[in-house]
């Protein structure tokens, strides 16, 4: 046996190791939550737990994105609210087809997003700056342009993309949201682990200086990098806005940090560079089982909020240990 | 090896008569570059014929990174030209390099630790799968295989480089050059952490590229090497050309005047010092895991210990566990007889040792900030009474200092970053005399820095010896633990494989004991 064949080996058992820690920790609460409530593990919990969760998992995607290249996205949940105001008054207010709607909305976001990147690569602000001054711009101009007040009625063809379902073969009745969150967890997949521009993403997180030198074209790996996050934060906040039956100016507020613990939860590096989607999935879902399960068994909102805290830090604390364990 | 240097060196001179007759593959003409408040260079010329390796010497701060960072378009001359193949050419980006077919190994390592080998090689030039925009990861696996095995490396392809040694890593660097089908290769002290047996390896693959007809320029501090594989040497000092040679017209002693532009007595001078019987520190049956096996010793006052073996031998291992870095798992280790109990770095500097480490820019230094604050670090509390820090003393201190080792620095209050490698290395050293220290562990303290910055830091190594330090070096250069030595010990895969007098042990000794009883055990760089 030589060295380097037992080094490859404790790296796969680490990274097993490592994935199915917090999957573990998933399945334990889920566990704990079913036996505690019998409504826990229904059918129709269940897919409640993915329809609420559907915008969180998506906006966890693009943190995770931007976690990845070395930064961050705090302006995920004012862009979200931004998205959804401005779709719902494209619809209600100027009277353009909900197609039209969304993919200004869309575009919008992905220039938000490149703004946050112009910002960290051309002005040279440490991401968290960047995006801090984009969160609160963001939530200015929501209600600005709502007024501070929701906008609804936008019609069945919008919101029906909230709470209606899709008959699926085998799998039965799956919301549309939680579809559309598929298929963007799917796109990320393939986007990181099947292009060169996910390799990139890797490279400039990893050590931008190298990736420079070896001729990754930095800046634009960047600025696409948060415009996608830009963009999938839009998209959430339409998801959000459909579910609501209406746009409401403060919605998603604290969404951000939502996104943040999902990643991390998910073993993605506050440094860039480490992480992937899966991963994040499963810290996203986590969140999701962990405020629902919570909601069942009648845990007031202020100890819900400490318990997430602690659960975070638990389950990062374990992360790092078993990380520790991948060195040795 | 220095037979086999000598004959390359000459069969070289004679093939490079021929190649002089070709039109030069690179020129780089008038080179002139200031940052402010320094010219880095000025009015440069460097010519690069077809199969030839060109040595660029010259000490730390000479320009030659400056210059080989023009030429790979991450800085622009302010004048100058460069013409390659006979054509002028504007260089403006990495990129722009590599389409000419310039390729660069660093002299910083420039892999990206969570990527594995594969992607680290073909990162930004990866093959393209069915779909653009895709990667076709099979055959970039497949190539990065290709590639390590060219370079006897038997590594995996899909280990993130972080689980690998520095040699390791620097091996996949250079394969990482080597694959880019490259016309010319700059080469930025590409051995400066790699084995005997790796830089073989490496000069082999050198020496079949240059009669392919590529051309390398070879940046190295070993002059040995110089020799051994390069045909011309240009040489730099201050920024300013000094001249270009053939290899084979001068000697080391004529590099090594042209570098430093004055005579430079014997490199290392030994010091006959009268033995003391007294013992600092003695080591016991010292255990660490399986890096530090079963190791007993004893230095005494006023003696230069050199510690010699292979990479990852255990050499660095042992001078963390005595140091207190990382806890000993077993034996004991005695001061003046006494046994002193040392679990963490804080007991060891209690005790009395103080500790150079290997890397000193992320283990020795705060680079951002400066000399003053370096210098006082170890003795902070004994500053700080009864609260507020007292900056006379310390500037008392670091202006001592600063005298004592002959730091160059603008100011005490210049960040060390900016710093050469030499006179950050000295502030290190700087910061453990404040100290007191009774034994000085120095793990391969000349590791990057010029000749006469190394001349300086051994000339102080004895100094200390003479007023009674107990001096442990760990260093990966021969010659260098020959040299500046009393005695010498020798580790392999964790335990002591040999103790040497060094006046009368040789290369080949320590070589012998360095890789074990059978010869290529433990050469493996895998």
């Amino acid at each position: 046996m030589t060295p380097s064949t037992t080094l490859s080996w404790q790296v796969t058992l680490g990274n097993v190791l490592r994935r199915t820690v917090v999957l573990l920790f998933l399945i334990a609460l889920g566990l704990y939550f079913s036996s505690e409530s019998e409504q826990f593990l229904t059918e129709r919990n269940l897919t409640n737990i993915a329809q609420q969760n559907a915008h969180v998992i998506i906006v966890t995607i693009g943190m995770t994105l931007t976690m990845l290249v070395g930064g961050i996205d705090l302006s995920v949940g004012s862009v979200a609210a931004l998205g959804g105001a401005v779709s719902a008054g494209l619809i209600v207010r100027e009277g353009l087809p909900i197609e039209a709607a969304v993919i200004l909305t869309l575009a919008m976001g992905f220039g938000i997003g490149l703004t946050n990147g112009a910002l960290v690569v051309f002005g040279k602000l440490p991401p968290f700056v960047a995006t801090l001054s984009m969160m609160g711009v963001a939530r200015g101009l929501t209600l600005l342009y709502t007024n501070g007040k929701p906008i609804s009625g936008m019609g069945e063809a919008y919101t029906r993309w909230g709470r209606d379902r899709l008959s699926v073969p085998v799998v039965g009745d799956v919301p549309l949201p939680v579809i559309v969150a598929l298929a963007v967890v799917l796109l990320a997949l393939l986007l990181l682990t099947r292009t060169r521009f996910g390799l990139h993403i890797y490279a400039v997180g990893g050590h931008q200086e190298t990736s420079r030198l070896a001729g990754v074209p930095v800046s634009r790996v960047q600025l696409l990098t948060y415009g996608i996050s830009g963009m999938l934060a839009a998209l959430a906040g339409m998801l959000l806005a459909a579910r609501l039956y209406s746009a409401q100016p403060q919605m998603g507020v604290g969404l951000e940090l939502d996104a943040i613990a999902s990643s991390v939860l998910g073993g993605v590096s506050l440094f860039g560079g480490v992480g992937n989607v899966p991963g994040a999935v499963i810290g996203g879902l986590l969140i999701g089982v962990l405020g629902n399960g919570m909601n069942l068994l009648r845990v007031a909102s202020y100890q819900q909020q400490m318990i997430q805290g602690i659960v975070l830090v638990v389950a990062v604390t374990v992360d790092m240990y078993t990380k520790r364990l991948e060195r040795r | 090896m220095r037979l086999c240097g000598c004959v390359g060196a000459c069969t070289a001179f004679f093939m490079y008569k021929s190649r002089m007759d070709q039109t030069p593959l690179l020129q780089m003409q008038g080179i002139s570059k200031s940052f402010p408040g320094v010219q880095a260079l000025k009015d440069i010329d460097l010519t690069v014929y077809p199969g030839e390796i060109l040595a660029l010497v010259g000490e730390n701060g000479a320009g030659k990174s400056t210059l080989m960072k023009i030429l790979n378009g991450v800085y622009s001359a302010d004048e100058g030209a460069i013409t390659w193949q006979g054509q002028p050419v504007a260089i403006h980006s990495p990129h722009d390099a590599q389409a000419l077919g310039i390729s660069m190994i660093h002299q910083e390592l420039a892999l990206i630790p969570y990527l594995d080998a594969g992607k680290n090689i073909y990162l930004g030039r990866e093959p393209q799968g069915a779909i653009p925009g895709t990667v076709h990861w099979r055959k970039l696996y497949q190539q990065a295989q290709a590639d390590l095995a060219e370079l006897d490396l038997k590594l995996s392809v899909r280990t993130p480089v972080r689980f690998f040694s520095i040699a390791q890593q620097q091996m996949i660097e250079v394969a990482k050059a080597l694959s880019i089908d490259a016309r010319l290769i700059v080469m930025d002290e590409p051995t400066s952490s790699l084995t005997d047996r790796e830089v073989d390896t490496l000069f082999s693959r050198m020496r079949s590229l240059r009669e392919r007809g590529v051309s390398i320029i070879f940046i190295s501090h070993r002059l040995e090497e110089v020799r051994a594989i390069c045909d011309r040497v240009t040489v730099l000092r201050d920024g300013i050309l000094v001249g270009t040679h053939p290899v084979a017209e001068v000697t080391t002693e004529d590099i090594i005047r042209m570098m430093v532009g004055r005579e430079v007595g014997q490199m290392y001078e030994r010091r006959d010092r009268a033995a003391t019987d007294g013992v600092v520190l003695e080591v016991r049956n010292l255990s660490r895991g399986d890096r530090v096996r079963d190791v007993s010793f004893a230095l005494r006052r006023g003696e230069i210990l050199g510690v010699a073996g292979l990479v990852g031998a255990g050499r660095t291992e042992l001078a963390e566990t005595i140091f207190g870095a990382h806890p000993a798992t077993g034996g004991e280790i005695l001061l003046e007889g006494e046994p002193v109990h040392i679990r963490r770095p804080q007991q060891a500097i209690r005790s009395g040792i103080g500790f150079v480490p290997e890397d000193r820019k992320r283990q020795g230094l705060f680079l951002g900030m400066s000399v003053a604050a370096n210098v006082v670090m170890a003795i902070l509390r004994r500053l700080t009474r009864p609260v507020l820090i007292r900056w006379p003393r310390v500037e008392a201190i670091t202006r001592e200092s600063i005298e004592r080792l002959d730091i160059r620095t603008p100011s005490q209050a210049q960040r060390v970053r900016n710093l050469s490698g030499g006179n950050q290395q000295k502030v290190v050293i700087a910061k453990w005399l404040t100290l007191d220290p009774r034994v000085l562990i120095l793990d391969e303290p000349t590791r990057g820095i010029d000749v006469g910055a190394k001349a300086e830091i051994y000339r102080l190594m004895h100094q200390l010896a003479e007023r009674g330090v107990g001096i442990i070096m760990i260093s990966s250069e021969l010659p260098e633990v020959l040299g500046v030595s009393d005695r010498i010990l020798v580790m392999h895969e964790g335990r002591l494989a040999g103790e040497f007098d060094a006046r009368t042990a040789t290369q080949n000794d320590l070589m012998n004991a360095a890789t074990g009883t059978t010869l290529n055990r433990g050469m493996n760089p895998a």
